[in-house]
């Protein structure tokens, strides 16, 4: 048996128990996923420039000496976390579930994102301290080119998550609220994808062909 | 009232077999990476295609990709997308790979 | 970097100012550059005086600046476009004098002269063409499918404000500082920080990132308003030419403009942090730069004629009195067209260095697209075949372009062949054809359609006897200066030369420097016409709306159109709906009952973006690192605060739509029809009447 459309725009939705907001939203998401499709043209040309300035490396130190692959398997993990709070924030709104609900997910979700962040930068720190700096190499700058141009996303998200929450706060669950919701979730997933190319390309890429 | 729980519950569990899909295939990267070294290409294959499998398992359950018949405006923005994508990284590499060999900066 | 970026001005200072030039040095050289700089100046003064001098302040605020109305935004996007025309016009008669002048070195230094062809470049592609395009389309895409506004109509205001900024970054760079010299194409390492350290393409680069963002959401915003938007009926393949060729050329802009990004702000990485992405050491390659620029180069001329196809298309076919012939493959075509243009972009540097299978592979993907270019000349001509054609301005550029054009576009198919390319490669040849398509292709284009559809946004025709001046005086301009280069281009001048010294090219520099002065009376005669044509604006009023008996929605409301476009939404069942309904005597239909209207209220953020951007620009050009702080967050804040706001829709109530749309369907049936021979008398109230026969 077919399961019954319950609700009119593909993908993530807000289903039949917000009817306003999922009509309002339709269009929004629609625009917002065209968006995401021009950013990933963008994270895709990072990519292959990183990959044709592999072996750029001018006598600076490389992948095997700078890449860390246990802090970039916590921040896998980290994000991949999120991405499911972020989805359990979605369905909490959906389902109408207690506002406090949204509002934990939503506190989860950011601390993740915040832990990822400051992971993340840990790593570029020690990278420059071993003289892995963005100056020094074509290779480096591919990469300080590709990898914090997704922590910037990640930050951007955060802040988005921030703004919204308080928002939430102060206007109530209102459809045009309900809409953004469902577009910081596309975001967040969307940059989940984005750090599976990150650990394919970039890093397993670069140990493997650096 | 218990069909919107019902609801809920069968969409949280895509949620979670998302996330235990990609948790796995994660551990199984990085396992891969830990045992067998990361110097060959015969690795750098697996690792590439368990990458592919995730971003698949994510686009299906987390972003509710597929192949039903509502989906399809955002399954042909996601397939024109990696086509325009695929022409410009594969171009690239091509072009920029041919010129590097032609200019003796890395070896055939 | 000097101990200039830490002071209060970064590293502006009095010698960035033209005028200390003209002092210091009085020659020629700094005459003109001073000359360009007033004239901007009493530009502005002008401007700002007549809007005092008339109290027009406080309607420009009202009803334009802070307006979301997608039919003012098309119409601001327009005049901006034709203002930037104006001076990338002169820049053109000022290069092609400079030439002329010669053998030798004329009368500019080498910079000047590389400043104005990249001035040049940089204008007309992304402040002429690109406006001018989306102007266009932001004025007739909601008529045409039906819709009260675009998909985005707060949106569509920031991009238009980020366009404006970044093209009043080009016009200060004649202020204070100069522009880059590297070409509108801004090539490393010369653009490099090493070779460049001066502001010119810090000027380029900010002004690309910017306008390009605003692209890119218009991209979006109209890709999302023909795919969601369309009235009840409206099925895809109902969707008139120009929303095809819209929604192609908008999904180019959402996958092409990300490239020019990427290069931009790789260049910016270079030049501002020491990265190397482009340098010629440490690893860096400016090929990546070359491979990443016609990425979106190339898409890029397809995205601004792919519209320019859509205007003829419409042209076509209303003057002809007949259905476009061969819709269905012009819509294939059409995408045909856009998916092939992502897969061309080698071709403008087959003489990089690749392999001959490389070569070859882009070039036949490029003489490709000839296929579905010719597919589109045959059915416009078809389009013409047996129809009841009439000579009127848009048809008039239509037929040169259908001539021009073509010319053009075999030059392309020469320049596709990559051994061909490599003798003619980076000489004036390559100028001839790239302006042989973009005059007759896209300005042509536009002009056709500004003279078609200027009845529509201010409800009076434009002067016809001035139009047709205008069509000659680009014509025999455009011929005069342009097919000339062909031959010295294939007697190997290279472009860009600032100085030549082979005797035989001097008849035909000569020849382009009159034809480039043909150009610049075209130019003034479009301003006359317009002039003409408002001074005579009583004789010439078509309230009804439909001047030309045209076939598409846009042709059923009153012109100019009502802010809310269509009283009642209609509902569509014939691909020419409107054209069917006159055939079927059900045009102009009473509707039962009115509903309220809902539509999105005044905003400022657009402008306050506008302003704003255009401050940082100025920051970050010249190193007030402060400033470019402090207007980031700004700019943050400002949207953000934006984001709170909740009262962003109005209610036009049901019965002022009620009282409005009566009054002007008691002008439509008072209104007498107009045989098409009387169309360009002053008799043609907008109502069209049924003509000799229907020819199909």
């Amino acid at each position: 048996m077919k399961r019954a459309p319950t609700h009119s725009y593909p993908g993530l939705n807000l289903g039949r128990r917000h009817p306003g907001a999922d009509k309002a939203s339709e269009v929004v998401t629609f625009g917002f996923w065209v968006f995401l499709m021009s950013d990933l043209v963008y994270f895709g040309l990072m990519f292959a420039i990183y990959i044709t300035m592999i072996d750029a490396q001018a006598g600076g130190p490389g992948p095997h000496e700078l890449f860390d692959l246990k802090s970039i398997f916590a921040q896998t993990l980290i994000l991949l976390t999120s991405s499911l709070t972020v989805g359990l924030a979605m369905l909490a709104l959906k389902y109408n579930l207690p506002r406090s609900r949204i509002v934990l997910w939503f506190g989860v979700t950011l601390v993740l994102g915040l832990s990822f962040l400051v992971l993340e930068i840990r790593d570029f720190v020690a990278m420059a301290d071993k003289g892995g700096i963005p100056q020094r190499s074509g290779f480096l700058s591919a990469f300080y080119g590709l990898v914090p141009l997704h922590g910037l996303h990640v930050a951007a998200g955060c802040l988005w998550l921030i703004v919204l929450g308080i928002q939430l706060r102060l206007m109530g669950l209102t459809d045009l609220l309900m809409s953004r919701v469902v577009r910081l979730a596309l975001f967040w997933h969307f940059l989940d994808l984005i750090w599976i190319g990150i650990i394919t390309i970039v890093y397993f890429g670069g140990l493997t062909y650096g | 009232m218990d069909r919107r729980s019902e609801m809920h519950r069968r969409e949280r569990r895509r949620y979670v077999i998302g996330y235990g899909g990609s948790l796995l295939l994660t551990i199984a990267v990085f396992s891969i990476a830990y045992v067998f070294g990361i110097e060959t290409k015969g690795v750098y294959l697996a690792i590439g295609l368990l990458g592919l499998a995730q971003l698949i398992v994510q686009l299906v359950y987390f972003l509710h990709i597929d192949r039903r018949r509502s989906s399809r405006e955002d399954l042909d923005l996601v397939l024109f997308s990696t086509l325009v994508l695929l022409i410009i990284i594969v171009g690239t590499v091509w072009i920029m790979g041919n010129l590097a060999v032609r200019m003796h900066t890395i070896p055939m | 970097m000097s101990s200039a970026d830490t002071s209060f001005f970064g590293r502006l200072s009095w010698e960035s100012f033209p005028l200390a030039g003209l002092i210091q040095t009085p020659n020629a050289n700094e005459i003109v550059a001073n000359a360009a700089a007033g004239v901007v100046i009493v530009g502005i003064l002008v401007v700002v005086g007549a809007l005092t001098w008339f109290r027009l302040w406080g309607p420009l605020w009202r009803d334009w600046l802070t307006s979301a109305d997608h039919k003012k935004i098309g119409i601001m996007y327009i005049v901006f476009a034709i203002v930037m025309l104006a001076r990338g016009v002169l820049e053109g008669v000022v290069m092609r004098a400079q030439q002329a002048a010669g053998p030798g070195d004329g009368f500019l230094e080498a910079e000047h002269f590389a400043e104005l062809f990249s001035t040049h470049g940089t204008i007309m592609i992304f402040f002429v063409a690109v406006p001018f395009v989306f102007g266009l389309a932001n004025f007739l895409v909601p008529l045409m499918i039906g819709a009260r506004d675009v998909a985005f109509p707060v949106m569509n205001q920031i991009s238009l404000g980020l366009t404006v900024s970044a093209g009043m970054m080009l016009m200060v760079s004649l202020l204070v500082g100069e522009f880059s010299t590297g070409g509108w194409t801004a090539y490393p390492p010369y653009t490099g920080a090493a070779f460049n350290p001066g502001v010119g393409p810090d000027y380029w680069i900010w002004a690309i990132v910017v306008s390009g963002i605003g692209t890119t959401l218009t991209g979006i915003n109209f890709a999302v308003t023909i795919y969601k938007l369309r009235a009840p009926g409206m099925k895809f393949m109902r969707l008139p030419m120009y929303c095809w060729t819209i929604i192609c050329s908008s999904i180019l802009i959402v996958f092409a403009m990300p490239p020019l990004g990427v290069a931009a702000l790789m260049l910016a990485a270079d030049r501002y942090l020491d990265f190397h992405f482009f340098t010629n050491d440490l690893g860096g390659n400016m090929m990546n730069y070359a491979n990443l620029f016609w990425l979106f180069g190339h898409p890029e001329v397809y995205l601004l004629v792919l519209p320019a196809y859509g205007i003829y298309s419409e042209v076509f076919a209303t003057f002809s009195a007949k259905r476009l012939y061969g819709y269905n493959s012009l819509v294939i075509a059409t995408m045909s067209i856009a998916v092939l243009s992502f897969t061309v972009w080698l071709h403008h540097f087959f003489t990089m260095g690749q392999s001959a299978l490389i070569n070859a592979v882009f070039g036949i993907a490029t003489m490709l697209i000839a296929i579905p270019t010719g597919v589109k000349v045959y059915d416009w001509m078809a389009t013409l075949f047996r129809g009841r054609i009439r000579f009127s301005v848009p048809m008039l550029y239509g037929l040169a372009f259908l001539m021009l054009f073509v010319i053009g576009g075999l030059s392309g198919v020469i320049l596709a062949n990559p051994t061909v390319d490599y003798q003619v490669h980076n000489t004036l040849f390559l100028v001839a054809h790239f302006h042989n398509v973009l005059l007759p292709g896209v300005l042509f284009g536009l002009l056709a359609g500004y003279n078609y559809w200027f009845p529509k946004a201010f409800g009076f025709r434009l002067n016809e006897i001035w139009g047709r001046i205008t069509v000659v005086l680009w014509t025999v301009g455009f011929m005069l200066t342009f097919l000339p280069l062909y031959f010295v281009g294939l007697m190997g001048m290279p472009r860009r030369s600032f100085s030549w010294e082979d005797p035989s090219f001097h008849p035909y520099m000569i020849v382009a420097v009159l034809g480039s002065l043909v150009i610049l009376s075209a130019l003034l005669a479009v301003v006359v016409q317009l002039w003409v044509s408002i001074r005579d604006r009583e004789k010439t009023r078509v309230p009804v709306g439909d001047p030309w008996d045209a076939r598409t929605l846009e042709w059923s409301i009153p012109a100019p159109p009502p802010p809310y476009n269509f009283a009642i939404i209609p509902h569509v069942t014939d691909r020419d709906d409107f054209a069917a309904a006159k055939e079927r005597g059900t045009a102009y239909p009473a509707p039962d009952a009115y509903e309220d209207i809902t539509l999105p209220r005044n905003t400022r953020i657009g402008f306050i973006l506008c302003v704003l951007s255009g401050v940082w620009m100025f920051a970050l050009v010249w190193w007030i690192w402060w400033l470019a702080a402090l207007v980031t967050i700004l700019m943050l804040l400002s949207f953000v605060a934006w984001t709170f706001k909740t009262d962003i829709e109005e209610v036009i109530p049901a019965a002022q739509v009620q009282e409005e749309h009566e009054a002007w369907l008691d002008l439509v049936h008072a209104s007498a029809p107009i045989n098409r021979d009387f169309e360009i008398s002053s008799e043609n109230r907008g109502r069209a009447g049924p003509d000799l026969e229907v020819a199909t």
